[in-house]
């Protein structure tokens, strides 16, 4: 594929963007006109039902789906890459499984139960997930190899599962709560909680969209990427450190979907190719374009009440997973 | 290291018979075992304990002999039934038929059931194209996994809380509700099971050298890998249907084993004794070592003591086995 095409189908995902960005806006409980829209956003009259709902809940939910679906998108190409490992998603380091253990924690110990609350809970949760899974991964003679990270990160993700699953049977307050959190969603998220994560998600992307090369030469191996000069444990380290930023802050605003991580890099491959200069960059537009697709679909199907995000993006994503995947002739990874 | 494991589980089922709100000595249990005149002990033993105890093992067998069984086939360690939809389908179908359809007992089993060989075929409907290739069962079947974890996700906000806390039990794992009936049934599914796996598994080895050494050698990769992964959905749905998805059992029980033989093998029977161990194990801790009234189901043991111990071989293990 030349570079000139490549180009070409990254403005088209772009236009794509820009397009479901739109349909959010406009579609939903009450479905409002591109232009009351654009009046809205310019020059929003305070009183008026229709700019209400646009400036308050659907700007919010539009801008958390971008982001949340931009950092999810790139987290998964990263990881994917990382580990070697075709069916890898953000959630592999037991990233997912640690933010959802301080949430039922911040919920069953200290009684949040607002998603603004639960933020900074799921980002320290995060963290500390990625760190223990590395550092174990690290330990023992042969350092961090892909498939220790895997399993590492897949046995952390079991424990921290079973604790959850302690708490939840001996406490069913704790459950009701922590079912919804759980699902993963786009609604009703306060701007505050985006403005506090943005920062993390900006750093994140950019050392992910620097991170093309070293995956590239990672995805030959670790010993022909050291034979091309690359410092393997240094960029290993780094990626990580981008899939920590933008699957915390990912996992902090729409809770844990991990779908959209694991489908759209195989997308971006089946688009553009083996080069990950290229599947991070078009990862990152094509998981806002699935993960705000599935938000306005689950809107439209139940109206006047809605689908959670987080339960339809496998339901439109699958199909087009498993399409790609009998279309492919060798491995996808 | 079989003899090993092998006296791990004889360890593990004494303890099982003999531990318990009434304590029996070796001796009554041997006793009880035996036949001889003791009602009590009798009905402690053959009726309470031995059906749990055979049933934990069976399921240990089941999911440790699936999990060895998809991760050598597909050749990727995070290939096991609970990654790749069978425990999910068996989950959406189980929690479909306690919240919706206000079921239980075998019903719920019998829906597990189904759930899981729906999954079965649809892995078959769409990842074959003349044959199993690797990534294509693999992504097919995680595809399918997040489409029944979207349908479980779905039926536990949409039913009151109480339900929920019941279908989050079954999706754990419990062996609590262990009878005859269930270990006959799996015990059938199991004498069928065994052997197929048993005469696979030297193909099975034959195509860890690569499919065009395997075809050199006489064998049809495409075949093998296709009975393999047939047997291995079999005996997944099986144990899920007796027991739930006793988490992380078909996950880590081959990389245990493998980190125990130090081999790149498919260690198919080491495989299924560390599930048993780990299902055994997990049940007797489960029961007596923590509080009574917490009755805590198997799956959370085995998560929370298998996560850990898979950690600690991954930290200190020396040599490369994958």
């Amino acid at each position: 594929m030349t570079s000139s095409s490549r180009a070409a189908t990254a403005l088209l995902l772009v236009g794509g963007v820009l397009v479901v960005g739109l349909a959010s806006l406009m579609w939903g409980a009450r479905d409002i006109a591109p232009g009351e829209v654009w009046a809205a956003l310019v020059h929003p009259v305070s009183g008026d039902t229709d700019h209400h709902v646009v400036r308050d809940l659907r700007v919010p939910r539009t801008l958390v789906g971008l982001i949340g679906g931009a950092a999810l998108g790139a987290a998964g190409a990263l990881m994917q890459g990382v580990t070697r490992n075709p069916i890898a998603d953000p959630g592999l380091l037991g990233i997912n499984a640690g933010a959802s253990l301080a949430v039922l924690l911040a919920i069953a110990g200290l009684g949040v139960t607002s998603v603004s609350g639960y933020v900074w809970f799921a980002f320290a949760g995060a963290a500390i997930a990625a760190l223990v899974v590395y550092g174990a991964a690290s330990l023992g003679w042969e350092g961090v190899t892909p498939v220790k990270l895997a399993l590492v990160g897949a046995a952390f993700t079991a424990t921290a599962t079973s604790i959850i699953t302690v708490v939840l049977l001996t406490d069913r307050q704790t459950l009701e709560d922590y079912r919804f959190w759980q699902v993963g969603s786009l609604a009703n998220r306060p701007l505050t909680v985006l403005t506090g994560v943005v920062p993390f998600v900006v750093v994140g992307l950019l050392l992910a969209l620097a991170s093309g090369r070293v995956l590239n030469a990672l995805a030959l191996g670790d010993d022909v990427a050291r034979g091309l000069g690359q410092d393997v444990t240094r960029g290993r380290l780094l990626i990580v450190a981008g899939v920590v930023l933008l699957c915390g802050s990912a996992v902090s605003m729409v809770g844990p979907i991990a779908f959209v991580g694991l489908a759209v890099p195989h997308l971006a491959r089946a688009l553009v190719g083996p080069d990950y200069r290229w599947i991070v960059a078009l990862s990152m537009l094509l998981g806002p374009v699935l993960l705000l697709a599935a938000d306005i679909a689950g809107r439209l199907v139940a109206r006047p009440g809605e689908l959670e995000a987080g339960l339809v993006v496998a339901v439109i994503g699958a199909p087009v997973l498993i399409a790609i995947v009998r279309r492919s002739r060798g491995i996808a990874a | 290291m079989l003899a090993l494991l092998a006296g791990l589980v004889v360890v593990l089922a004494g303890s099982a018979l003999m531990l318990g709100e009434f304590r029996l000595s070796l001796g009554r249990v041997l006793g009880a075992l035996a036949g001889a005149d003791d009602p009590s002990a009798h009905f402690i033993v053959v009726e309470l304990r031995l059906p749990r105890l055979l049933l934990g093992m069976l399921v240990g067998v089941a999911f440790g002999l699936a999990g060895a069984l998809f991760q050598s086939v597909l050749r990727n360690p995070l290939a096991s039934p609970d990654i790749l939809g069978i425990s999910q389908g068996a989950s959406a179908g189980a929690v479909a038929a306690l919240l919706l359809g206000g079921l239980s007992g075998a019903a719920v089993s019998g829906a597990a059931l189904a759930g899981g060989a729906v999954v079965g075929l649809l892995l078959y409907a769409v990842a074959w194209r003349g044959g199993m290739a690797g990534h294509r069962v693999v992504l097919a079947g995680i595809g399918v996994a997040y489409v029944c974890t979207s349908v479980v996700g779905y039926l536990l906000t949409r039913s009151e809380v109480q339900q929920a806390q019941v279908a989050l039990l079954w999706m754990t794992g419990s062996l609590a509700q262990a009878d005859w009936s269930a270990v006959r049934l799996l015990g059938l599914a199991l004498v069928a099971l065994v052997p197929v796996a048993a005469l696979l598994a030297r193909g099975l080895g034959l195509l860890l050298l690569g499919d065009d050494l395997a075809a050199g050698l006489g064998l049809r990769p495409e075949l093998v890998r296709a009975g393999v992964i047939a047997t291995g959905i079999a005996l997944a749905c099986a144990a899920t249907a007796a027991a739930g998805p006793v988490a992380f059992v078909a996950f880590v029980a081959a990389p245990i084993a493998r980190r125990l033989l130090g081999d790149g093998s498919s260690a198919l029977a080491e495989s299924a004794l560390v599930g048993v161990v780990m299902v055994v194990g997990a049940d007797v801790v489960a029961q007596h070592l923590l509080p009574a009234d917490m009755s805590v189901p198997v799956g959370v043991v085995t998560g929370a003591v298998g996560g850990p111990y898979l950690i600690w071989l991954m930290a200190t293990g020396g040599r490369r086995t994958t």
